[in-house]
């Protein structure tokens, strides 16, 4: 039927075509006509001002670099800042013989064989025309000498650039952080518009973070040019918007007097704000130089950083995994106390070891013959872990997990730097999805005094101690005041986005406790109680780095120092009105009491004032 | 072959036509063909920096694509009916296949890998859209109906969403151009379009909201180059000073300074025709014009003598899309239209597109030198 149709209407089509052919060559000759009057349009009526523009000697648009953003820290004290350099520049494309200049150059100012590869590996990246520079900070003899024979080196000349410079060197270099030259991977995801004309970018820590405030915004300049593409004049020009300052909540005294306290160790300490969450000190022991960063580390002066056994480049602050080991006997008391677990009175018998039910193995309290009989307050003061070893197989890991994970433990705590590391809370799903295995009872024992799987960063310990001084409000640490203006107050904790439902007579038992192990006879940091007229809340721990056998006995002085135990402690202060939380982590340092809590408490007493200078 | 013997009965007896006639060659399209491809290798020459590398390798594949298209003008064309919805629906699959695999790439996937050479699956659906989209209107009377502009608007919209989605606007633009062309042929309502013309004036600020942010910029750029001089806008500025300055009579051959001292970027690829109009100026300009306008006459010339339903669609929506393709580029490069990454269709630097332009040419051949003789 359809065929029939089709047949009788084979005409009507043939003609209906026919019109729409004519009608497409209609509309093809208007637009064909449209693209000609543009032609015309450009080619005779702009001709000439185009073919100005195109002249070889006349415009070029160059951009112009924003000056980067100042870091200050909270009291105004430069932590990062532009110094003016000189650097001696080479556009390859209006050098007729490279090599021969290069070499020329590499006589007359000594250039090492290192820095010529450097520039010809950069020069390889950047677009054509592009000035690259081959020296950077040259010193008054390297510019005189070259002022004389400027005019024989058509193409190279000297700029004046600003050079990131950062006064405290190491003290802040895991904060801070550094810039360094563009690589090639940056070229591809950075905004090339923007960074036409940057040779640096934030690598890593504040500047890295907040790159894009810092960077400011480029401008350009409609330059004219001579032959050799020096400037004759500028025509036109955009201003470049400079970065943004930024005032950061570190107290760089605070800073300087943990970092210097750490003394030989590697290690960390971080105070924060209880209040605001702002951070105070981020210090990670040994720092490094970043100054060399900037104008480029010498291959030999990084390979030296990159092998040193101490690790200056990690930053232990924000990426080092502890375990947390008696530090965290507090918030599994208070889970005791919130799941109804124990009673803030429950003695317990403390022999010197723990046993499962129908298990030989002995679970051992450091102090050998043990603590007698403990009630909870005192299990804390005097850190008994066979009470923590009874009260965990208790609790069981799943709530352990459920009521740590509150307090952050196992996840980052949102600090605005890149890179941070999550650490681990252990529970059934990970143990099984992770390795495969079934949660044993023996390692709820161990999670109770934070061995075992447990790993925590040292900023992850100072958020949980600011969250527990803050009876369960949860802060969320920053470095960064989002005002640009020095006396702008630290921003106010906006809005708690998680508050942990705390019973007010368990957290108060859990602070006087934490009170009891700096201010009691029995506890374990007593010898930080001096010199104040307030009270420090606090809590030391000691974490294995290995096992020791089962029969063997621990001695400090046969251990390998790289095998003794770390240092830590958790405080905040004043316990009645927490202004400032400090976690310090000593790697090797042996006792938590005796080498962790010193440093905090010096870091303390800087901030809250102490009754006597000492 | 009982066609073969048949149309040569109807051609005058001289040798050489005689030759050409078996291989299935259209003259006049082949000659316009061959002196394009002629004016390609002197401009890649000079945009290329004088790199014979360069010209050797494009040598290599239109030399394959030529030998293709005489391959394709040999296929009985209905044969290309036959398949045309089996060819279409493959196609389909190999682009679903590449945003699958894309998924798991970084950013734009166009690519399928075949191990020796590299297949763009969206190129080969270029063409088999207007077949798919002419097969079905020409298994129905003309002018189509709502359903079945509705079943076409379907089987234009799937290949075009996506080849946008890979992304790929210049080319989903081509796509869903070479399958409006089959229904514009097709006796699409002069209403109608007016409709869809206003429709589409209506989803812009929809098809915004899709768009990636490059592809905004593009847009942005285009209404305002001048607005970002160092980034986004840097093409174009430099492409209309490099036109501008070509003036008249252009700067001759090789003269070209502003591709030699790279101020203009892509001068081997979809800028090209900056180049040329440095060079040539507007004489030049309006000679290649003309020679695409030739082609394009050819072609619906052949479409016109086209004698089923089917062969006429797709013949003129070949010869329409040819003609999309110029103008684009060249609307892209004079600034006109925005920046859309499609090439100067036969002289742009790059094998694939030349391969399926020439693939439809074959078409076209075959279409032309394959008629059964209808007294009408």
């Amino acid at each position: 039927m359809s065929r029939i149709y089709t047949v009788k209407n084979k005409l009507v089509e043939s003609r209906l075509f026919l019109n729409r052919l004519i009608a497409a060559l209609i509309l093809i000759l208007l637009l064909t006509s449209g693209l000609i009057v543009r032609l015309i349009y450009l080619q005779i009526v702009g001709h000439e001002h185009y073919a100005t523009l195109a002249k070889d000697n006349s415009i070029k648009i160059e951009p112009l670099v924003p000056t980067r953003g100042i870091i200050y820290d909270r009291h105004g004290k430069v932590l990062a800042d532009n110094t003016q350099s000189f650097s001696l520049e080479l556009i390859p494309e209006e050098i007729s013989d490279l090599d021969g200049t290069l070499q020329r150059l590499q006589k007359l100012l000594t250039i090492s064989d290192e820095k010529i590869d450097q520039y010809q590996k950069q020069r390889k990246r950047q677009k054509r025309f592009v000035s690259t520079p081959l020296l950077i900070s040259m010193n008054d003899e390297e510019l005189a000498k070259f002022a004389v024979v400027r005019p024989y080196f058509p193409g190279v000349d000297i700029q004046a650039r600003l050079v990131r410079h950062y006064p405290y060197a190491e003290l802040a270099s895991h904060v801070v952080g550094y810039v360094g030259r563009i690589n090639e991977a940056e070229m591809k995801s950075l905004p090339l518009a923007e960074y036409r004309g940057s040779s640096h970018v934030g690598k890593i820590g504040i500047e890295n973070t907040y790159e894009t405030e810092l960077h400011g915004k480029t401008g350009y300049a409609e330059i004219e040019t001579n032959v050799q593409a020096r400037a004759i004049n500028t025509v036109d020009s955009v201003l470049p918007i400079p970065g943004d300052n930024l005032y950061l909540t570190l107290d760089i005294d605070l800073q300087k007097t943990a970092y210097d306290a750490l003394g030989d160790f590697n290690g960390a300490v971080v105070a924060i704000d209880i209040k605001t969450g702002g951070v105070l000190v981020f210090a990670s022991r040994p720092g490094f130089d970043p100054n060399p960063f900037v104008i480029g580390i010498a291959n030999d002066a990084y390979q030296t950083l990159q092998s040193s056994e101490n690790q200056p480049l990690y930053n232990r602050a924000l990426r080092g995994l502890y375990p947390p080991g008696s530090t965290v006997k507090p918030f599994i008391a208070l889970a005791g106390l919130e799941y109804n677990a124990i009673s803030t009175e429950h003695q317990l018998f403390c022999p010197g070891y723990y046993q499962l039910p129908n298990v030989s193995h002995h679970y051992r309290d450091w102090k050998k013959g043990g603590h007698g009989s403990v009630n909870m307050t005192e299990a804390i003061t005097e850190s008994c872990d066979v009470y923590f070893y009874s009260l965990a197989s208790t609790l069981g890991i799943d709530r352990m997990h459920n009521f740590l994970q509150n307090f952050g433990f196992g996840e980052k705590s949102g600090i605005d730097l890149t890179g941070e590391k999550s650490g681990l809370m252990p529970s059934r799903e990970w143990k099984r999805s992770q390795r495969n295995q079934s949660w044993y009872p023996g390692e709820t024992l161990i999670t109770g005094i934070g061995q075992g799987f447990l790993q925590v960063t040292p900023i992850q310990l100072a958020k949980a101690t600011a969250t527990l001084a803050n009876k369960g409000k949860v802060i969320t640490p920053f470095l960064v005041k989002k005002a640009t203006s020095l006396n702008t107050e630290d921003p106010a904790m906006e809005s708690h986005l998680n508050n942990i439902p705390l019973k007010s007579e368990n957290i108060n038992t859990i602070i006087s406790a934490m009170v009891n192990v700096i201010h009691s006879p029995h506890g374990t940091a007593k010898s930080i109680s001096k010199n104040i007229a307030y009270q420090i809340a606090g809590k030391t721990g000691t974490a294995q780095v290995f096992n020791i056998k089962q029969d063997a006995k621990y001695n400090e002085k046969n251990i390998d120092f790289k095998l003794r135990d770390h240092a830590l402690f958790i405080s905040f202060a004043p316990a009645d009105d927490p202004q400032i939380a400090v976690a310090v982590i000593v790697e090797n340092g042996g006792h938590g009491g005796s080498v962790a809590a010193p440093i905090a408490g010096q870091v303390i007493k800087q901030y809250l004032g102490s009754t006597n200078e000492n | 072959m009982k066609t073969e013997t048949r149309s040569e009965q109807f051609h005058s007896p001289s040798l050489i036509g005689n030759i050409l006639r078996k291989l299935h060659i259209d003259i006049p399209l082949f000659i316009g063909l061959f002196l394009i491809a002629l004016l390609s290798f002197t401009i890649l020459y000079s945009a290329g920096s004088q790199d014979m590398g360069v010209l050797m390798r494009q040598a290599a594949r239109v030399g394959l694509a030529f030998l293709l298209m005489t391959a394709l003008a040999h296929v009985d064309p209905y044969q290309f009916k036959r398949y045309s919805a089996l060819l279409f629906s493959f196609g389909i699959i190999l682009l679903v296949a590449v945003l699958i695999l894309g998924q798991f790439g970084k950013g734009a996937q166009r690519w399928l890998d075949l191990g020796i050479f590299r297949f763009q699956p969206s190129e080969m659906i270029k063409i088999t859209t207007p077949m798919m989209v002419a097969w079905y209107l020409a298994e129905h009377a003309l002018p189509p109906k709502t359903k079945q502009l509705l079943v076409a608007g379907l089987l234009i919209i799937t290949p075009t969403l996506l080849i946008a989605k890979q992304p790929d606007l210049g080319t989903a633009l081509l796509v869903a151009s070479s399958g409006a062309a089959v229904l514009f042929f097709a006796g699409l309502s002069w209403k109608f379009i007016l409709a869809i013309c206003t429709a589409l004036a209506g989803v812009t600020p929809v098809i915004w909201q899709f768009m990636r942010p490059y592809q905004r910029d593009r847009v942005l750029t285009f209404l305002n180059p001048e607005a970002d001089p160092l980034g986004r806008g840097y093409h174009i500025i430099q492409s209309k000073i490099a036109i501008g300055s070509g003036g008249i009579y252009g700067k001759g051959w090789l003269g070209s300074t502003q591709s030699e001292l790279d101020f203009l970027p892509e001068s081997s690829t979809d800028f090209i025709f900056a180049v040329f109009a440095e060079e040539f100026g507007l004489f030049g300009c309006l000679g290649l014009l003309a020679l695409y306008l030739l082609i394009i006459s050819r072609c619906l010339f052949i479409a016109s003598q086209a004698q089923d339903t089917y062969s006429r669609l797709l013949a003129s929506s070949l010869a329409f899309t040819f003609f999309v393709y110029v103008f684009v580029n060249i609307g892209m490069v004079i600034g006109v239209l925005p920046v859309v990454g499609v090439p100067l269709p036969l002289i742009s630097y790059g094998g694939t597109s030349i391969v399926t332009l020439l693939a439809g040419f074959g078409i076209l051949m075959s279409i032309h030198t394959h008629k059964k003789f209808l007294p009408h």
